[in-house]
């Protein structure tokens, strides 16, 4: 139990550091690394709460793929750093205002004890214990059966994304000399080669068409 | 603070190995930075490329096509996380549960065709 508390303290300080540098660090791509420190840190404090699925969704999902995409993204764009720095007082107050407003809504909900983490025994599927069934299993349980077309239209969301993503960034390149294997494939060596019998002290001609 | 500590004892392998990981990168890092001398100076700090000075930044700007390889990647990812709790609990579900993820994997393999089709996948 002690070494649970010390974990969750370590895990915690840890993803707030980490969230702080996101914020301060000079380089946007060391801001992306601390990023995924965050998340990591994260999917450790919800295995500490027994949320075992989510936690590897986050490693898996966030740290994997939405990481690297943000990566990705600073490095496409052309960024002049110490421009970026020069901004940094000028968008101070807005996003100090959003920061406070943020809090404010965060004090009120604790304060009014509407945070209750514990889930009221009416839901339409309570949580079953984890000792009993898998996090993840009791996910299953429900997902593809009760919520089959919340499912599916998690399906049509990401159809429509790679849709999407393909039509806003997919251009066809001009003038790119592609292989077309069935265009080599079909090729009759009849049309292109000739063989020529050339006897001895005569040239032989080849007649382009 | 609840969860049961059967479930988090499975998990002390992996606190142990962290642990030994960050031990290790620790003791590389900061023994490089105590025990060896340092002693910098302008030539030892100047960017060292075949004798000649760096022609350009090394953080160039990617090709926006690197992006759209990216972005069909995280599509699959997601796809992959949905699978996962649908092959844990698979014996219970019946074939209910069995034929939505068949629709749903058949929904998402239409987009894999169209980008198929699209050439999205091809390089050049």
């Amino acid at each position: 139990m002690i070494i649970e508390t010390i974990v969750f303290y370590v895990f915690a300080v840890v993803t707030v550091a980490a969230g702080v540098m996101v914020v301060v660090s000079r380089n946007p791509v060391h801001s992306v690394l601390f990023l995924i420190l965050a998340f990591f840190s994260s999917a450790g404090l919800f295995v500490l709460m027994g949320a075992e699925f989510l936690a590897m969704v986050l490693i898996i999902v966030y740290v994997g793929a939405v990481a690297v995409l943000f990566l990705f993204v600073v490095m496409m764009l052309d960024i002049n750093f110490s421009e970026l720095r020069a901004g940094f007082f000028q968008y101070l107050p807005v996003g100090g205002v959003v920061g406070v407003i943020l809090l404010a809504e965060l004090i009120l909900v604790f304060a009014s004890g509407a945070a209750d983490i514990t889930l009221p025994k009416t839901v339409a599927s309570p949580t079953p214990p984890a000792d009993v069934v898998s996090n993840t299993e009791a996910l299953g349980n429900i997902l593809y059966t009760r919520y089959a077309y919340l499912f599916q239209a998690a399906g049509l969301v990401l159809l429509v994304a790679m849709i999407g993503a393909i039509v806003l960034t997919h251009r066809r390149r001009v003038g790119v000399r592609r292989q077309r294997i069935a265009d080599q494939v079909a090729r009759d060596p009849k049309d292109v080669i000739e063989l020529k019998d050339v006897k001895p002290g005569e040239g032989a001609s080849w007649k382009s068409d | 603070m609840t969860a049961p500590s059967s479930l988090l004892l499975e998990y002390l392998p992996i606190l142990i190995f962290l642990g030994i990981a960050v031990a290790v990168a620790g003791l590389a890092v900061g023994g490089s930075i105590f025990v060896a001398p340092q002693k910098p100076d302008p030539k030892k700090n100047a960017a060292f490329e075949c004798g000649f000075d760096a022609f350009e930044d090394s953080r160039g700007r990617f090709d926006v096509r690197f992006y759209l390889v990216a972005i069909l990647f995280i599509i699959f990812d997601l796809e992959v996380a949905y699978l996962f709790p649908w092959a844990i609990s698979f014996s219970g579900i019946g074939l209910y549960g069995f034929w939505s993820m068949m629709v749903f994997l058949g929904i998402l393999t239409i987009g894999f065709v169209y980008e198929w089709k699209k050439g999205a996948l091809e390089w050049e």
